[in-house]
């Protein structure tokens, strides 16, 4: 493909035609915040904190969606650009609980990142803020939607499981919200609990329940680990803290049914040096059950059990 | 659609809204006419409705949800036999509107979206009824009423049993 | 034969089942298939039926069945009926429900056709004043009076708030019947889609719809040929779609609203010749739910449209064919902006999208899409039968045509108004308007909407196209303007207009999400007299980043009430924060209310009506009010009948 030759931050760059400035800009090891944007999550371009200046614009354009041009002259951290990113940083924290010292996202959180990176302290704005319960009422996901800064990849993520799209937008306005059917909880959903909108959230909306209060994420190394229980081939991640493995992420989807519960579950019984005890929700309600039962092995296991004679 | 009796006949509702999913099945982007005509159905959008509704569109109920609660037309919930609608418009806002707006929900007892107990009336507000001329105006189910005074706005009212 | 649209006699060769390129001049000038002289008449007949001349002996009383509605116009129209039976004048008098004329201050308005008789106010016990008055004097007192001189006016034509306008979208509006396709046609309706159809290439419509410099009505003012040109040329050939553009949201904005209720073939007839133009064989018309009577007749017009062969396919055996769907809305400002319409249209919430490239490469399904407002495709018959050129003629340098005002708020003459664009806005005020209601003084008009700007006394002068509105920071926008007197508190204004886009603002990106929240908190903040001087930079900072990187024109524009009022009425802004003070006595929490001594007679009526009991006083003595225990509401100041009661 052809390449294009634009200007940013009065360095000349080239980048194939079709790119996006984003994308121009990553591959100069320039710095360019994004919450919404994900490449495997095609663009929506509604947070606006990847705003940038192009020359000749009246408006700051969101360089995730704005394809480069030829002779495209762009400026990533002009006086607009910052005061712009600023303002947003503020007007999100000015609608999140600025509870970063208990948050378990604490050092892997990319709203506490680019505040950190913008000078941001603190909301800046009074009034009404959301007051949500927080969802603790199935074993595996915690929803806390009052951090939740509407970036939407839980929902493109979940869209993209066959048969599911269990969340989506609801409401609008101030009070938009990413939710299941009738505001419900995603206990009372059709959710498998694939994890897969814990692992692209951006910020402490979303967590694994059964790592909560195990450690802080910057004590916690992760190592890839691919599943083995079907064809599929998912990647997972074995969470790890001084040496032991505290629980099981995640991670990029194979082909097929990607990152199902059962899945995890049998990478967390393989690695876990304290694995919890599995729940499978039976009519409404989740209770424990073995752990033949949670990976759908009871068959099997009663077959080699009287096959071996006990 | 709904006998004036009072019996309540599901059957029937039942029967058109199944009608008017197959009609809409094949039409592109027939979600939200689906919905408004499953609304005229049942005067609101209970959740079965919108399963089904669904299931035969084969859209995500949470999809679904998200239409529904994104446009100011659809209900989750039942409502009045009359429809008051206050208009919030920039001239009716200039000349009062918030007053008559006062006087009304003080006089039903409700708020902004509320119905009634005995489901007699519901409050809502519109951005703007196009009836300027007639500032401070309100629609009451397809009558629009204008040139209201706080006083005037309640007895008006009164007509709508 | 029972109108315009039938066949003569048997002889008459055009019809419906056998489309051809003369089959409207044939309705309309006819019989053209055929010499006959009494069918000649018959036609004749028919067409003066429709738009009868003077002193034919033909009268048509023409009841508003738009806006009027509210105002009980439909009573009218039935006792009319009833009166017109019963004296046996049903043959020589015609009652006609005919779309607004325009002048809502003074509806229900009733007109006498040929002769312009104009009556205003009407209730159904003028009905028989009027029967008995056909042939004979007019009635008197149901003529409008003009405020300058006094004296009734007879002919609406004299009437200063029309003698003043420049009707030509509205032409028909107000005198034909909206849901009869042969009064179209009679008016000269449908010869421009003949014309394209036999007499020009796509290219070539094209080409006059730009050389007439029409440009969109629905706010940004884009140049219509340009964009017509862009879906000509647009690299899909699969399928492309013609939108209309009828949500209109604005609050004060109904001219939409009249067109479609007053002429809506003149809508269809647009979307046909740009479906041509443009090589689309599908319109969609999206109409906002909160218009049902609009919906309803354009449902009329199109099934008659398709009836009679001027829509749907093989148009006049052209081989062109072209179908036009409604699409109602279902309740959201948004959608009003092109891509949520797009999306709404779609089946999806109404949230706009980041455009890669223009509409008319990739709009709805993802196809090449003309997106027009109702105004636009109903200026477009006339381009095309009058040639772009004669339009161009009309208007200033950069904006040509008229523009569909709504005219609101403090003013006298609350309606519809179509002017020649470089008017300005005292012509439009003071002249068409009639100037500010009870005496008072004009302090701003808020031009465009919630998108747009509140302009003070220095721009009234102002000749007002596209350009220049943006240039003083309001915008044309759909075309509401709302007039304010000295009463109307700015700070307030900007607060309602925010609170109506904050409450309509889709959620989807942050900064018009979040942003106009915190801006609505702070404007209300002021309003409640807790300001804090810091807060005019926040608000102007908050625009600022809210213009620069919201995601669609309805955030980007949201911060413009705010914006101009703080360029222009910068003192009430301070006035509110920093002496706690509301200048125009509108800011209920900033009124301190006091009762005059003077003027009190001590009836003691603002006290029974004082919910708070704050006000005291001896019977036949000057009632005294207490300023800690009072509410505010405002309740003393209403009912006093001696005006003792002040508030500042």
């Amino acid at each position: 493909m052809d390449n294009v030759n634009l200007t940013i931050n009065g360095r000349q760059v080239s980048a194939p035609a079709g790119s996006t400035i984003l994308d121009a800009a990553v591959a100069q090891g320039i710095f360019i915040p994004t919450f919404c944007h994900d490449p495997n999550l095609p663009g929506v371009a509604s947070c606006r904190i990847c705003v940038v200046e192009v020359k000749g614009q009246k408006n700051l354009t969101p360089s995730c969606m704005t394809a480069v041009r030829e002779g495209m002259v762009v400026e990533t951290e002009s006086p607009a650009v910052v005061e712009a990113r600023k303002t947003i940083l503020e007007l999100i924290l000015a609608n999140h609980p600025q509870d970063c010292l208990t948050c378990e996202k604490n050092g892997d959180c990319r709203l506490q990142d680019y505040a950190f990176i913008y000078g941001v302290k603190e909301g800046g704005f009074t009034g009404e803020r959301h007051n949500y319960a927080i969802e603790e009422d199935n074993p595996y996901i915690i929803r806390d939607m009052n951090k939740c800064i509407l970036c939407g990849k839980c929902v493109r993520t979940c869209a993209q499981v066959e048969g599911r799209a269990v969340i989506d937008y609801a409401f609008r306005g101030f009070r938009t919200k990413v939710a299941p059917p009738m505001n419900n909880t995603l206990g009372d959903s059709d959710c498998v609990y694939c994890g897969r909108c814990v692992a692209v959230c951006p910020v402490g909306a979303l967590l694994y329940k059964p790592m909560a209060g195990k450690g802080r994420t910057w004590e916690i190394a992760r190592e890839p680990v691919t599943c083995s229980f079907c064809e599929s081939g998912c990647q997972f991640y074995l969470n790890k803290k001084g040496g032991r493995v505290i629980g099981v992420s995640a991670g990029s989807p194979g082909l097929g049914r990607p990152l199902c519960l059962k899945g995890r579950l049998g990478m967390e019984l393989l690695y876990c040096d304290d694995p919890v005890t599995p729940q499978l929700k039976k009519g409404d309600v989740f209770q424990e059950v073995s752990w033949a039962e949670a990976l759908g092995l009871k068959g099997v296991i009663d077959k080699i059990k009287k096959l071996e004679g006990e | 659609m709904t006998c004036k009796c009072g019996h309540v006949d599901d059957s029937v509702k039942q029967e058109d809204l199944q009608a008017a999913i197959e009609k809409f099945k094949a039409v592109k982007g027939g979600l939200i006419p689906l919905l408004q005509e499953a609304q005229d159905i049942y005067g609101y959008l209970p959740k079965e409705v919108m399963q089904q509704i669904s299931s035969g569109l084969s859209i995500p109920f949470s999809k679904t949800f998200g239409v529904v609660t994104f446009y100011a037309q659809f209900h989750l919930k039942p409502r009045g036999r009359n429809i008051i609608r206050m208009c919030q418009g920039t001239a009716c806002h200039v000349r009062g509107a918030s007053r008559v707006f006062d006087a009304v929900s003080e006089d039903l007892g409700v708020g902004i979206n509320g119905t009634t107990g005995d489901l007699r009336f519901t409050l809502e507000t519109v951005a703007c009824l196009g009836a300027c001329g007639l500032a401070p105006a309100m629609m009451v189910n397809d009558d629009t009423h204008g040139r209201l005074t706080p006083e005037k706005s309640v007895v008006t009212l009164k007509q709508y049993e | 034969m029972n109108n315009l649209m039938d066949k003569c006699c048997d002889k008459c060769a055009h019809s419906p089942q056998t489309p051809c390129k003369d089959y409207v001049a044939c309705r309309l000038d006819g019989p053209i298939c055929h010499q006959d002289e009494a069918c000649k008449e018959k036609r004749a007949r028919f067409r003066d039926e429709v738009n009868p001349a003077p002193g034919q002996g033909r009268t048509v009383i023409c009841v508003c069945a738009g806006g009027c509605i509210s105002s009980g116009s439909m009573k009218v129209y039935d006792k009319l009926e009833k009166a017109l039976a019963e004296k046996g004048l049903g043959g020589s008098v015609e009652v006609r429900k005919v779309g607004c004329h325009g002048f809502c201050e003074m509806g229900p308005i009733v007109t006498l056709e040929p002769d312009k008789v104009f009556y205003t106010r009407v209730t159904e016990d003028d009905v028989d004043e009027i029967v008995a008055s056909i042939g004979g004097q007019v009635v008197e007192r149901l003529l409008f009076t003009d405020p300058e001189t006094g004296g009734k006016v007879t002919r609406y034509d004299q009437v200063p708030f029309y003698a003043r306008q420049q009707k030509l979208v509205l032409k028909n509006c107000g005198f034909i019947s909206p849901e009869r396709i042969d009064h179209y046609v009679a008016m000269g309706g449908y010869r421009a889609l003949v014309k394209v159809l036999y007499g020009m290439t796509p290219r070539e419509v094209v080409d006059d719809v730009k050389v007439s410099g029409l440009r969109g009505r629905g706010g940004a003012g884009f140049p219509t040929g340009a964009k017509w040109e862009g879906a000509l040329n647009a690299r899909t050939k699969d399928k492309r779609y013609v939108v209309c553009n009828a949500d209109e949201g604005d609050p004060g904005a109904f001219m939409d609203r009249s067109v479609l209720e007053g002429d809506p073939h003149a809508v269809l007839e647009g979307m046909i010749v740009c479906g041509y133009a443009t090589g689309s064989d599908e319109g969609y018309i999206y109409v906002r739910a909160e218009y049902p009577m609009a919906i309803y007749r354009l449902k009329i017009a199109i099934a008659q449209a398709e009836q009679y062969g001027l829509l749907g396919d093989n148009i006049l055996n052209s081989g062109f064919n072209f179908h036009i769907k409604i699409k109602a809305g279902a309740g959201a400002f948004v959608c009003g902006e092109g891509t949520a319409l797009m999306t709404s249209i779609e089946g999806n919430r109404g949230m706009p999208r980041f455009k890669v490239g223009r509409s008319t490469e990739k709009g709805l399904w993802d196809k090449p899409t003309t997106l027009n407002n109702v105004e636009t495709f109903a200026n477009v018959p006339m381009i095309i039968n009058q040639g772009g050129g004669w339009y161009a003629a009309i208007g200033t340098e950069k904006s040509k045509g008229t523009k569909i005002f709504s005219l609101t708020g403090k003013v006298i003459n609350t309606g519809l108004v179509e002017v020649p664009m470089g008017a300005t806005l005292r012509q439009i005020i003071f002249d068409v308007g009639g100037g500010i209601m009870g005496g008072k003084g004009f302090k701003a008009v808020q031009a465009g909407g919630p998108s747009g700007g509140c302009l003070p006394t220095e721009h009234l002068d102002l000749p007002i196209d596209y350009d220049s509105l943006g240039a003083v920071g309001a915008m044309m926008g759909s075309g509401g303007l709302v007039v304010m007197d000295d009463t109307t508190c700015m700070v307030d204004v900007a607060r309602y207009f925010l609170n109506f886009t904050q409450s309509e603002s889709c959620g989807k990106c942050t900064p018009c999400r979040e942003g106009t929240k915190r801006m609505l908190d702070i404007l209300t903040r002021i309003c409640e007299g807790k300001g804090v001087p810091e807060d005019i930079e926040t608000l102007d900072r908050l625009s600022r980043v809210i213009v620069k990187t919201s995601l669609c024109g309805l955030g980007q524009s949201a911060p413009n009430p705010v914006m101009s009022t703080l360029r222009y009425f910068k003192d009430e802004y301070l006035a509110h924060i920093n002496e706690k003070r509301c200048p125009a006595g509108t800011c209920q929490a900033l009124l301190v209310y006091s009762i005059n001594a003077e003027k009190c007679t001590g009836c003691g009526l603002c006290a029974k009506n004082c919910p708070a009991g704050a006000i005291t006083g001896e019977k036949k003595q000057p009632h005294v009010i207490d300023i800690k225990a009072c509410i505010k509401c405002g309740n003393c100041f209403q009912k006093c009948k001696f005006g003792a009661v002040e508030k500042k």
